[in-house]
């Protein structure tokens, strides 16, 4: 295997952005996820095999954080790094050289201004390479409900980080439900189990951004 | 006689604070997307209502109705603006509930944002806190108390920004969960240790935990934190237990009871000033008054 997609795993593992990002300490003054990505492109490496090393690394430090041997900072250096990829690798989407899985409507629910496990989720699915249409916070029912509509196929993530607005999650998930049965939808955020999300009759329910990838690519 | 919250905690009393405040605001009618820190202006009376309701059921230590008052969260609702006005009121109706008797911290929440992902510089937080700060300190609170935090780097800047601002007594509480090896972090890896080091020297002159946790937990965070520090104040305000899901409502099911069974155990572990967090209402405050001064 070519040098290149270790060294860009590994950038992503770590969440070292770029030669001139000073995280994490030890790969100070070291080409970073945007250097490699650059120089892979230029040496006629595809973009999916730059994307699968970017899956590689995420799922590294995905399964570091699942044994709570990283936590939040470092996952969001390495969704850091990962976006620092994508951007060499957006032309090639847009081109249509690389297709992507599926589309994923996500947001965080009515009430709830908390965007930090949304962003997460976001960067990570994007990286294994599905298109996200990221609604924002506070998303009432009815923009989900109208997103969905304008993009046939999706599935929808839902977030919430407070116990308040998980009864707000599902009303949501109950609205979607009764308009467009046929659509899948995925709860995660803190306060949530997987009971909660049986509770609330979704039909899933994801820990962290790794579950929420495994979720979509077993639904796609 | 002046209050003085450090000389009453050496003095040897566990005082009790109060419970949750947002559960008590919604019931009142404070929709989901609105700023509650904004009824602190439009719907005084209620804020009024919630404070007193806790000092009649035997708080000694009440918060004030601005955790989310910083700049960056009120820019959510387009009141950063207003951040000063906002505060000082949170202060003065807490402190028109208390009287001269009892003790008013004013709460301080974290932005929301993470400084290491470089949107927000440090200068912002720092300003945006000292002028919550300064408003809180004009309104009357007799300390501070900056909760819910988990990062070091930004609890360290609201301390710091809270010294700047006034000479009061500043406690500093995070919130932690137990991982999967059994260890307490924060969501941002911090440990127990970790925060004491860093609060304390920062300025902080009273540590503790907050929300995450109900009381069977938090007595082991407390168990932690003193077998590194033998004296320094500490304040827990812990949830009525983890919450369940019931009938589309989030549930939290510790009772008054349930959580008074505990608060002896949780005093003896080391607390020095105990409340609720989510969960929790004036009874809960009630029946831990009753167990602790029995």
């Amino acid at each position: 295997m070519n040098p290149i997609i270790d060294h860009i795993s590994l950038c992503i593992e770590r969440g070292k952005v770029d030669i001139r990002s000073p995280y994490p300490p030890d790969l100070k003054g070291q080409p970073g996820a945007d250097e490699w990505a650059r120089d892979a492109l230029e040496q006629g490496l595809s973009p999916e095999s730059i994307l699968s090393a970017c899956n590689t690394g995420m799922e590294r430090v995905g399964a570091k954080f699942g044994r709570n041997e990283v936590f939040v900072p470092e996952l969001l250096m390495a969704a850091k790094a990962m976006n620092a990829v994508m951007a060499h690798l957006k032309p090639h989407f847009q081109a249509g050289t690389v297709k992507e899985k599926g589309t994923f409507v996500l947001g965080t629910v009515a009430g709830d201004l908390h965007d930090i496990g949304k962003n997460l989720v976001s960067m990570v699915v994007a990286g294994n390479g599905w298109k996200v249409v990221d609604l924002g916070v506070d998303v009432k029912p009815s923009k989900f409900i109208d997103a969905i509509r304008q993009h046939p196929g999706c599935i929808v993530g839902l977030s919430a980080l407070l116990t308040t607005t998980m009864a707000n999650m599902a009303k949501t998930v109950q609205e979607i439900k009764g308009q467009l049965p046929e659509v899948k939808v995925l709860v995660g955020g803190a306060p949530l189990n997987q009971k909660h999300a049986d509770d609330m009759g979704a039909d899933g329910y994801a820990p962290d951004p790794q579950g929420a990838v495994a979720f979509l690519n077993k639904a796609a | 006689m002046k209050r003085d919250l450090l000389q009453t905690i050496q003095s040897g009393r566990i005082l009790v604070s109060d419970g949750a405040w947002g559960t008590l605001l919604h019931e009142r009618g404070l929709g989901t997307g609105e700023c509650p820190e904004s009824w602190n202006i439009t719907h005084r009376e209620d804020v009024h209502a919630i404070a007193k309701g806790y000092i009649d059921a035997g708080s000694d230590i009440i918060l004030t109705n601005s955790f989310g008052a910083n700049p960056t969260k009120l820019s959510h609702f387009g009141l950063e603006a207003r951040t000063f006005e906002l505060n000082e009121a949170a202060a003065s109706i807490s402190r028109q509930a208390a009287g001269n008797d009892h003790f008013v911290l004013g709460s301080m929440g974290p932005t929301g944002v993470m400084l290491m992902m470089g949107t927000v510089s440090e200068e912002e937080l720092f300003e945006g806190f000292k002028q919550q700060a300064t408003a809180l300190a004009k309104g009357g609170v007799d300390g501070l108390c900056i909760e819910t935090m988990s990062a070091v780097d930004e609890a360290v800047i609201a301390i710091q920004a809270a010294k700047a601002a006034c000479n009061l007594p500043i406690a500093c509480t995070f919130t932690f969960e137990k991982t999967a090896g059994g260890a307490f972090r924060t969501m941002m890896g911090v440990s127990p240790g970790e925060m004491l080091e860093a609060v304390k020297s920062a300025g902080a002159s009273i540590i503790g935990s907050n929300c995450g946790n109900g009381f069977e937990q938090m007595i082991e965070i407390v168990r932690e934190l003193r077998s590194m520090d033998g004296t320094t104040p500490i304040l827990i305000h812990a949830n009525a237990g983890k919450p369940v899901f019931r009938d589309g409502e989030t549930v939290f099911p510790e009772t008054p009871e349930d959580m008074a069974g505990r608060v002896i155990e949780l005093a003896s572990s080391g607390a020095n000033i105990i409340g609720g967090c989510c969960g929790t209402t004036p009874a809960h405050i009630m029946e831990m008054v009753r167990k602790l001064r029995e």
